[in-house]
């Protein structure tokens, strides 16, 4: 059976909330199936069910109606921690604020999702290092949240979503808060785990962004208006500002 | 996620609000302090008032004769001497609940000494009396069991230090009174004073017999004075009490309706009394000290409250790489605890300190009760538990999706 082999699988997934006595349907029993060691971006404005596709593709959030498969595991109907689990196993986030722990260095910002499953002190510190040196951030380990730029801080958070060796990284507007050069290595950064074969989700509202992925979902009011292969622009420095940020 | 490691994200998280910590801890710490200091005061005070009526004697019952009559005048108790020797002998054996009675006869008196003289309380008794007033005796002997009229005198403290200077041994050095010579065969050991102020110590000692041949003229089959009696326990002066009322009566020929020719003081019952009420005043100080204790707890609800709230993004975090809703609530369990359960560590040495200032300026013994100590630690953990459960499970039920979108 393929499904056993899909990453993801959402069959006639819908999600409606209830504001009050008005029902908004935020999702529209859609149906998506996202392989292995695909780099995709879900595209919308805001309203078009694309953080909703994205909260219940990261077990965030249970669809209302259908059903979801991740990796091979029926999820949408596990309790809240159990998901909590599967996030941790299976799932890497990052976010468009970063969200990182203030006053907690870059080390230990990265270790925290491994203090969840429980993996001894020394391991995690070792794999948390691996993890910075991956994205680039050797030198920056000690450092607070505060005394970083927004491009090392979204560094981190990437180091955060890899540590767990996840077969799927889940990237919320990734760039929101970032100028347009760190947009550019971040997702050169992006390009390097695709091509290292780890699964790539982002979500954004930006077409530029949207270039660098090899598949574009773009969604509008519940439900995915088309779903489009492409090949990925390469992400580029311009080499004037490569040196300059050496 | 272990013990260990939630133990230390609480304290990362408590010490990033170093002073707002400490406040909230503050209320646990007063809390958690007056608790212990106010116990320990009771408690001194309790053993200060039991200590009081242990130096009177133990179980002790007093006897005292009735009252005259003269012309409309009423004499008071001890006026009229209705106490019989036979009395005394009859309250010894007969009575079951009495362990030992003896009499005291009292009149004030010169001693001369070689050098000095001192004029004190000069009391006619049996050696048991000593049992009595669990009175030892710090040099040489008391009186011999066998009463035989000997011209011998047991000195109190006070008595010999005024004849013969302060660490002086008086055994053996003969004194007059009543110009007739005695010789010293005892120094009792200091006493200090009674409740009311009287010293002890201000007294000499004589066999019973030496008294009424010597110092004051017989009465014949009355005793001049009153008897002092122990019952076999702390439980049994009550029914001693009942017992020796009975037997008088008896003695005395007493028809009913008759009032009771005798009078008798149970200090047992009256110590009973003042322990009790000294009880009731710890209690009472105790209750007051839990209920500042409880408004410690309150503050710990009131800024873990806060703290969910401001760290509602963190939390969201969390559960977005894979907290469990039980860790996120252990997590704030844990700080609401560390918080609790220092502030009461701090209150124990504090209080502890504090009840000592106090023995000290009052001159109580200083009492911390061990048990006392864990109960309010154990106390102060309860508040922690119980005023830090709620913004736990608070925190622990936040939606990962709105908590991450929480600005």
């Amino acid at each position: 059976m393929s499904a056993a082999q899909s990453l993801v699988l959402l069959q006639d997934v819908s999600k409606t909330y209830h504001m009050g006595d008005v029902e908004v349907h935020a999702l529209r029993k859609e149906s998506l199936v996202i392989e292995q060691g695909e780099f995709v971006a879900i595209m919308g404005a805001s309203g078009s069910g694309k953080s909703t596709m994205m909260n219940i593709i990261g077990c965030l959030d249970r669809p209302s109606t259908g059903e979801y498969h991740l990796a091979g595991r029926l999820v949408s109907r596990l309790s809240a921690a159990e998901l909590a689990q599967v996030r941790n196993e299976v799932i890497g986030f990052v976010f468009q604020n970063f969200n990182l722990l203030a006053r907690t260095n870059a080390l230990e910002n990265v270790e925290l999702p491994l203090t969840y499953a429980s993996t001894p002190a020394r391991e995690r510190r070792l794999r948390a290092t691996e993890a910075l040196q991956r994205v680039g951030l050797a030198d920056r380990m000690h450092h607070f949240s505060n005394q970083m730029s927004g491009g090392q801080m979204q560094r981190v958070a990437i180091a955060r979503a890899l540590v767990t060796k996840p077969r799927l990284i889940l990237a919320d507007e990734p760039t929101g808060n970032l100028d347009s050069r760190t947009s550019i290595e971040i997702m050169k950064l992006f390009q390097d785990l695709y091509r290292a074969g780890i699964t790539v989700v982002l979500v954004t509202h930006e077409p530029d962004i949207s270039q660098y992925a090899a598949r574009v979902l773009v969604m509008k009011d519940g439900r995915i208006q088309s779903d489009k292969r492409q090949a990925p622009r390469e992400a580029v420095l311009l080499p004037a500002e490569a040196e300059a940020d050496s | 996620m272990n013990l260990l490691q939630t133990m230390r994200t609480a304290i990362r998280a408590l010490r990033r609000n170093k002073m707002r910590s400490f406040l909230t801890a503050l209320g646990i710490i007063i809390g958690v302090g007056a608790v212990i200091a106010m116990v320990a005061i009771g408690e001194g005070a309790k053993a200060q008032v039991v200590a009081t009526f242990a130096s009177m004697g133990s179980n002790l019952l007093m006897v005292l004769s009735g009252a005259t009559t003269a012309g409309g005048a009423r004499g008071g108790y001890g006026s009229l001497p209705t106490l019989t020797w036979g009395d005394l002998k009859a309250i010894q054996s007969e009575v079951s609940s009495v362990d030992v009675a003896a009499p005291q006869m009292r009149i004030s008196g010169q001693v001369i000494a070689e050098e000095q003289n001192w004029t004190t309380g000069i009391t006619g008794t049996s050696s048991d009396f000593f049992t009595i007033r669990n009175w030892p005796i710090a040099k040489g002997e008391l009186f011999p069991k066998e009463d035989t009229g000997a011209k011998v005198v047991v000195l109190g403290d006070t008595v010999s230090e005024q004849l013969f200077g302060a660490n002086v041994d008086p055994v053996g050095h003969v004194v007059r009174m009543n110009k007739v010579p005695f010789q010293v065969i005892g120094l009792l050991a200091k006493k200090g004073q009674s409740p009311t102020g009287q010293d002890y110590d201000d007294a000499v000692f004589v066999p019973v017999r030496t008294f009424l041949t010597k110092l004051q003229g017989s009465m014949e089959q009355f005793i001049p004075g009153i008897i002092m009696v122990s019952a076999v326990s702390a439980d049994a002066t009550t029914r001693a009490q009942r017992q020796i009322t009975t037997l008088l009566r008896s003695r005395h020929r007493l028809a009913d309706g008759v009032e009771n020719d005798f009078s008798i003081r149970n200090l047992a019952e009256m110590a009973a009394a003042m322990e009790a009420s000294t009880n009731a005043l710890t209690t009472l100080l105790a209750v007051i000290a839990m209920v500042s204790l409880l408004v410690g707890g309150i503050g710990i609800m009131n800024i873990m409250l806060v703290s969910v709230t401001e760290r509602t993004r963190e939390i969201g975090l969390r559960m977005a790489v894979g907290a469990k809703p039980t860790n996120i609530l252990s997590q704030f369990l844990v700080e609401a605890l560390t918080l609790s359960t220092a502030g009461g560590a701090v209150g124990v040495v504090l209080g502890i300190v504090g009840a000592g200032r106090l023995a000290a300026k009052m001159n109580w013994p200083l009492l911390v009760k061990p048990e006392i100590v864990l109960i309010a630690v154990g106390f102060s953990a309860l508040v922690g538990i119980g005023f830090g459960l709620y913004p736990a499970y608070k925190a622990s039920r936040l939606d990962p999706i709105e908590a991450l979108r929480y600005e």
